[in-house]
């Protein structure tokens, strides 16, 4: 009844094309951004920012450069850990080279370290599919962990091995470091995610996108309607390492503060993958569900015993919150198996016959 | 397109924000004491015996003595699993309640917070684990590590086996078994530089965190090398792991010693070939303090803790009891000195930095001949206290050395100098501010 567009008429293509060609979209859309930039920095307190947040917006970009790798070009991708691992030295290493560069730009220059990073481990692509693809990103996932952890001059030779974040300003406001105020934090991050998911959004829609799409659903096919399979895969895999990098450096500078390489193991490229496999293949929004379920379905179990005023053991409630967070995953998969997406699209068709479907 | 969801979620998020914990009820008469625990995961092993002895040496000063000063204790666990992430969403969560003091129990998560500390007026306690040069207090005035850190231990264990002197290892070959994350590195740098000088050959051999209970291949490389001492900086599952491979490959138990964190049960598991196993300690092993005795009868039997009651004793409880017992002491130093029950953060700081306990302390507070004294200042936040070394005969430990103090006259040069890197590297680091109390 109200989730419909009859009624709206395009009269140019421009119209006929845009992102959002319903109305009630578009005006949901702005309601979404009032929300993250203006009533969520202004009511949230600090363990929303930086606990739910910062690291839900980080990780919805790592998933959203996978995505466009595994779920839009069909290529399997097990070292986005390791990628998102590049980008934070990438991003620590200029930092501290060039203190007198902004930090901003540092963190979007570091993504380029990533893609080229990418790049290189994106060529056996062009002979290996599937499962194999996914053993040989697994390799760069171990070595460049190894990296990490051998090679001092990546964390300029400190004791610890780990990289530790500097206080930089942006216009007089620190946004890293201990200083920096989870607002200031969070709008950044919520800045750079919001460019970053418009940047893929357009690219998906448009003609890289649908060479990707092409190349996911038949190579063979792909290739003989004229796309170059050798370009298509490795900017592939160029743009989703360049997303995934610069989540890697928003990780380290504008969340954690510090960071070994354990950080970048491979237990995070397995959670940006269920990210993208719960929140649907193939979906801008589903990397925003997914990321959703893993990170903040967990956080909320956990807080749920305190605030019905049950008294249970930290260590058991860590346990239910497990075993309750696979139960959960589990029944959405058996639910949708396409992930969350889909379920929103269900939904929406349902919403547009509602309340007379035929 | 994907607005309707995304517009519940966001709105679900906020409506969860405002219900989640903006200032839960904790009454104005208590101090706020979080403890960074982990009994899940795969240091749940070494985890577990320390967080119940934290948790058991403060309920029983609540349950005994009503708390510190007259004042109760609210003692409030967060699980971090030893995952850094999870440590500062814990730090976020304990963070609107006012903690007087934080445990990070994790050299990760430390790091991490180092740099908030100052900020956030939240003093740290890292027993003995964490950052080496955090015991310069004139740089790291937040952060404090005693009684020793992992550099005095190393300059220790050398001192032990070279028979008192550290040049007596002059060209011997000597091994290094570590955790390769930052805890076992930390060492590292010391342990190199002292190989130059000295002119000992140092074999490493890093076990990675994924390969804790796969370390086969090491072993070979240990029997290969046969080296004259085997240092071991383990943590976890890496440590039964390990001592259990030694026996396997016979390797001599007399020449393999460790920092000191095996626990019982990890030299236990691996039956009676583990005789003859050393490592470093500094507190007493076993329930026979009158404190300890107290916790028994106090907490333990009356149902108050998830300790099994054989557990009690062993040398990770009371590590988690000596961890305790250092907060309880830095409250009552901080009230000592301010005047107030009610202590904050920052007093608690001033605490920390004029502990003094000796042994006339020791035995009011029910731990005589636990610990040799521990005296911190306003430069020296660690108090770099002597340790002792002790051997498995198969069901306990027994106490086979003096006790050894680390040598100074190569630590602390190192200490100094990687204070001031830590500083230099991160630019901005703020120079102290804070007032001392013992000038």
């Amino acid at each position: 009844m109200f989730y419909r567009e009859a009624g709206q008429y395009k009269t140019t293509y421009a119209a006929d094309m845009a992102i959002f060609p319903i109305r009630q979209d578009r005006y949901g859309m702005a309601v979404i951004l009032v929300v993250a930039f203006i009533l969520i920095p202004a009511f949230g307190n600090q363990f929303f920012l930086n606990t739910m947040m910062i690291p839900f917006l980080t990780l919805s970009l790592g998933a959203i450069g996978l995505n466009l790798l595994t779920g839009y070009t069909g290529l399997l991708s097990l070292g986005s850990g390791a990628f998102m691992g590049v980008g934070a030295y990438a991003c620590y290493k200029l930092e501290t080279i060039f203190p007198q560069v902004n930090i901003l730009v540092w963190i979007i220059v570091s993504g380029v370290f990533s893609a080229l990073v990418g790049v290189v481990f994106g060529l056996p692509s062009l002979r290996i599919k599937g499962f194999y693809l996914a053993v040989a990103t697994l390799a760069a996932q171990f070595f460049l962990q190894w990296c990490f952890a051998r090679v001092p001059w990546l964390v300029n030779f400190n004791d610890s091995g780990a990289i530790e974040v500097p206080t930089e300003t942006l216009f007089g406001l620190a946004v890293t470091g201990p200083t920096a105020t989870p607002v200031t934090r969070y709008l950044v991050v919520l800045t750079i995610v919001a460019a970053m998911t418009w940047i893929a959004s357009n690219i998906v829609r448009g003609r890289i996108g649908r060479m990707w799409m092409a190349v996911r659903d038949m190579d063979i096919a792909a290739e003989l309607i004229g796309i170059r399979l050798f370009r298509a895969k490795l900017l592939a895999f160029a743009v989703s390492s360049f997303m995934i990098g610069v989540a890697g450096a928003l990780m380290v500078f504008l969340w954690l503060g510090a960071a070994e390489p354990e950080a970048f193991d491979i237990d995070l490229s397995f959670q940006l993958l269920f990210i993208i496999i719960i929140g649907g293949l193939g979906s801008i929004v589903g990397a925003f569900f997914g990321a959703a379920i893993i990170h903040l379905m967990p956080i909320a179990l956990r807080a749920l015993p305190a605030l019905v005023g049950l008294s249970i053991d930290a260590a058991t409630i860590d346990q239910l919150t497990f075993m309750i967070t696979g139960l959960l995953i589990i029944l959405f998969l058996i639910v949708e198996p396409h992930g969350l997406a889909r379920l929103w699209q269900t939904t929406k068709q349902k919403l547009r016959v509602w309340p007379f479907p035929y | 397109m994907k607005t309707n969801m995304l517009q519940k979620a966001a709105i679900g998020a906020l409506a969860l924000s405002l219900a989640l914990p903006a200032g839960a009820a904790y009454a104005e008469d208590s101090i706020y004491v979080p403890l960074f625990t982990y009994r899940t995961g795969p240091f749940a092993g070494s985890g577990t015996p320390i967080a119940n002895g934290m948790h058991d040496y403060l309920t029983m000063l609540n349950e005994r003595d009503g708390g510190i000063g007259g004042v109760k204790l609210a003692v409030d666990e967060c699980e971090t699993g030893y995952d850094t992430k999870k440590g500062l969403e814990c730090y976020d969560a304990v963070k609107p309640k006012n903690p007087v003091i934080v445990n990070p129990w994790s050299t990760g998560i430390t790091l991490s917070l180092i740099p908030k500390a100052s900020v956030d007026k939240i003093p740290i306690l890292s027993m003995a684990y964490g950052l080496s040069a955090s015991a310069k207090g004139d740089v790291f005035p937040w952060v404090f590590n005693p009684p020793a850190t992992y550099w005095d231990g190393l300059s220790e264990i050398l001192k032990y086996s070279g028979g008192g002197s550290i040049d007596a290892l002059k060209g011997k070959t000597i091994g290094y078994l570590y955790f390769d994350a930052a805890f076992g590195r930390e060492a590292l740098p010391f342990f190199q530089s002292l190989a130059k000088d000295v002119g000992f050959n140092l074999k490493l051999y890093p076990v990675a965190p994924a390969d804790m209970q796969n370390q086969s291949s090491k072993w070979l490389d240990i029997r290969r090398d046969n080296p004259d001492l085997l240092v071991m900086y383990g943590w976890g599952a890496m440590n039964p792991t390990a001592i259990k491979e030694a026996v396997k490959a016979e390797f001599p138990m007399d020449k393999f010693v460790s920092i000191w964190w095996p626990n019982d049960p990890d030299a236990a598991a691996a039956g009676d070939g583990a005789k003859g196993f050393k490592e470093l300690n500094w507190h007493g092993a076993g329930a026979n303090y009158p404190a300890l005795a107290d916790i028994q009868k106090l907490v333990v039997d009356a149902g108050k803790s998830q300790t099994p009651k054989d557990q009690v004793g062993q040398v990770l409880y009371n590590r988690g009891v000596y961890n305790s017992m250092l907060i309880a002491e830095a409250i009552a130093e901080a009230q000592k000195i301010t005047g107030k029950t009610v202590v904050t953060g920052e007093d608690v700081r001033r605490g920390l930095e004029n502990l003094n306990i000796d042994d006339a302390r020791l035995k009011a507070i029910g731990l005589a001949g636990f610990v040799s004294p521990v005296k911190t200042s306003c430069a020296d936040h660690n108090s770099h206290s002597a340790t002792f070394v002790q051997q498995w005969d198969g069901a306990k430990w027994v106490k086979v050395s003096d006790a050894i103090a680390p040598d100074s006259a190569k630590v602390m040069p190192l200490l100094d100098e990687a204070a001031k890197a830590y500083a230099e590297k991160n630019a901005g680091w703020p120079a102290r501010t804070e007032p001392c109390d013992n000038k």
